[in-house]
């Protein structure tokens, strides 16, 4: 009986996204949705994953991160670089090959860097591990300000710091990747979202997922019964990072200009509020709230000079009203089905 | 009401190198042996040449007054301390330089006398992360849902019942763990620690806070399983109904320092314990 709840659990979640999708669809179709909202549907997905599997490492395996966005990046500037070089040193035709060319070298070389930033950052806890990994997204940017990569035939030319490469310049430095070809399509971001789902929900139920939580709920309970500490946080930290890439690659392929300031240290609060704002732990609460994060600037538009301003108390308000124990004892008494708990918390 | 329990004395032998076991232990391996244990805490020697032999099958008790360190060599032989002197060989394998994880993998399980459960997760889900190194499949199968995920987690499904069924437990296998009763979640905490499939059982004041009728049931149990696993059982404890019903060897610490090592009846009648410990807990 409780593998059914988690089953269904599992469909409800799925099922959301399916009938998002589909209703995205016939809104295309029928020319119902804007031109502005339309051109958000990307970045949505790539939101989704990016909140998904941030949700891993802070809610599942509940470490603090604060550079998400640094995975997000290496990410990006590989996959650009991996879909550019198939697709223009190599030749390959199809725009679909090369765009999942770089999601696999995305999610690979986030996941390297991964592992490289884990090996440190996991021997801390708490609010250390969460400054270091803040410094470890900025120092991800600033390398990435320092790299130059140029396709000289079919050859991959790289260097540091001003090198004058031969050939195209596929990354220049702080000005990034320009005139990428934009491969990214609304139907690979959800064939992502929808990989990045089955990841994280399998994940979770299984044997390493249960450790996992373990290890978050009583690390000296979880020592005890013989689980790997190290082998386990890295796991759900390399694959976030993996899951991570992979949503910064289609990201990259997104835009016709891609440059490292725009995975900033606010980008990583970005992705933790769509985190923290779903429920942490939550995972299909991170893809609604990075949903209507996302959507929400653009359907603010008509506050015009305000948006921000308005967009800030909107996130206040969320906060406030799933989170504050009074307002949830209020909404609990109004609900019938819920009346029994209200007056256990009296 | 303790007829069921009474116990009869079990004839204690020398052990091969020093201590003392169940002479139907004689002819195999001790479980534990600690040789001139001791840790220090900057100034403070918490524990101080700590000897201790514990035979196969025997149920050992520690005792002593509060603040003896009496955890604290939980602690050390579940390497969460790292001992500042002396040897612990379990099962005859020395333990130096192994972490908890490790330690546990060498057959070593304990509860805790603040109980820590995995309180968010299933009270099966608690047994299944005992499991986690006995029932195993990669993460790769876990994800993409081979078929060894599904024989694995029926394999573990099974085994939690199994385990479950000592304490007559099954029943709440879907509940969260934090909201069982507090002499569930101790139950639990035993089964757990069971799971890791160990040769020794440390059980860290198992009848804190039960009432005499839950203590008599876990007296039982604890026989029970002894007899089941076949496996030793050591057990720290102020109830001395329990201390003196079930255990076959126990070892007095006091200030760090063993003042007693014996048979039920010889620790009884020893003057020193009677004064260190047993004599001040009648007069309260």
């Amino acid at each position: 009986m409780k593998r059914n709840r988690k089953l269904a659990e599992k469909l409800i979640t799925f099922g959301i996204v399916i009938a998002a999708f589909l209703l995205c669809k016939i809104l295309i179709g029928t020319g119902v949705m804007s031109r502005s909202l339309r051109g958000q549907l990307i970045p949505i997905c790539v939101y989704i994953c990016m909140a998904v599997s941030l949700n891993l490492t802070v809610g599942i395996s509940g470490e603090l991160s604060l550079g998400h966005a640094g995975f997000m990046s290496v990410g990006a500037f590989s996959g650009i670089v991996a879909a550019m070089w198939l697709s223009k040193g190599v030749g390959v035709e199809s725009q679909l090959h090369c765009l999942l060319f770089a999601i696999l070298v995305g999610g690979a070389l986030a996941g390297a860097a991964g592992v490289v930033i884990g090996i440190p950052v996991l021997r801390l806890r708490g609010d250390y591990l969460a400054i270091v990994t803040l410094a470890f997204g900025e120092i991800i940017r600033n390398v990435m300000n320092c790299i130059y990569v140029s396709l000289d035939g079919s050859t991959l030319r790289f260097g540091f710091i001003n090198p004058g490469l031969p050939g195209k310049i596929l990354l220049n430095g702080p000005m990034g990747a320009t005139g990428v070809k934009k491969m990214a399509s609304f139907e690979i971001g959800f064939v992502l979202v929808l990989f990045t789902l089955f990841v994280v929900l399998n994940l979770i139920d299984s044997r390493d997922g249960r450790a996992i939580m373990a290890i978050r709920d009583s690390r000296i309970a979880a020592e005890s019964v013989g689980l790997n500490v190290t082998k386990y946080k890295m796991m759900a930290f390399v694959t976030s990072a993996v899951l991570a890439g992979m949503a910064g690659a289609l990201y990259g392929l997104n835009f016709s200009t891609v440059a490292p300031a725009m995975f900033k240290f606010d980008t990583s609060i970005l992705v933790l509020v769509f985190v923290v704002l779903g429920g942490i732990g939550n995972i299909r609460g991170s893809v609604i709230s990075a949903t209507l994060l996302t959507m929400l600037p653009e359907l603010l538009r008509a506050f015009s000079d305000y948006r921000m301003l308005v967009y800030a108390i909107v996130l206040i308000l969320v906060m406030i009203f799933t989170n504050n124990p009074k307002l949830k004892n209020a909404v609990g008494r109004l609900l019938p089905r819920r009346g029994a708990s209200g007056k256990e918390a009296e | 009401m303790s007829e069921s329990f009474k116990r009869t004395p079990t004839k204690m032998v020398p052990a091969p190198s020093h201590g003392i076991v169940p002479e139907r232990d004689v002819g195999e391996r001790p479980v534990l042996e600690t040789r001139n244990l001791g840790i220090s805490f900057g100034g403070l020697q918490a524990v101080d040449d700590f000897n201790l032999i514990i035979g196969k099958t025997e149920i050992a008790g520690l005792i002593g007054p509060n603040g003896a360190g009496k955890t604290t060599v939980f602690n050390l032989l579940t390497k969460v301390y790292q001992p500042t002197m002396g040897t612990i060989l379990i099962n005859g394998h020395d333990t130096a330089g192994m972490n908890t994880a490790q330690a546990s993998k060498m057959g070593i399980a304990r509860t805790f006398q603040n109980i820590r459960l995995f309180d968010k997760m299933s009270v099966e889900d608690n047994v299944r992360i005992g499991l986690h190194n006995q029932i195993q499949y990669g993460m790769a199968s876990g994800i993409l849902r081979l078929p060894s995920y599904w024989a694995g987690e029926r394999r573990q499904h099974e085994r939690a019942m199994d385990l479950l069924s000592i304490f007559d437990m099954e029943d709440l296998a879907g509940v969260r763990a934090g909201s069982l009763p507090y002499g569930a979640q101790r139950r639990l905490e035993i089964v757990r620690a069971l799971a890791t499939n160990p040769s020794l059982l440390l059980l860290d004041e198992p009848a804190a806070g039960m009432n005499p009728h839950e203590t008599e049931e876990l007296m039982a149990n604890i026989v029970k399983i002894r007899d089941r696993f076949k496996i030793a059982v050591l057990l720290i404890e102020h109830d001395m109904k329990l201390v003196m019903g079930i255990c076959e060897g126990i070892c007095v610490l006091n200030f760090g320092k063993v003042i007693a090592k014996g048979t039920p009846e010889d620790i009884q009648n020893n003057p020193v314990v009677i004064e260190a410990y047993l004599g001040k807990r009648k007069e309260a």
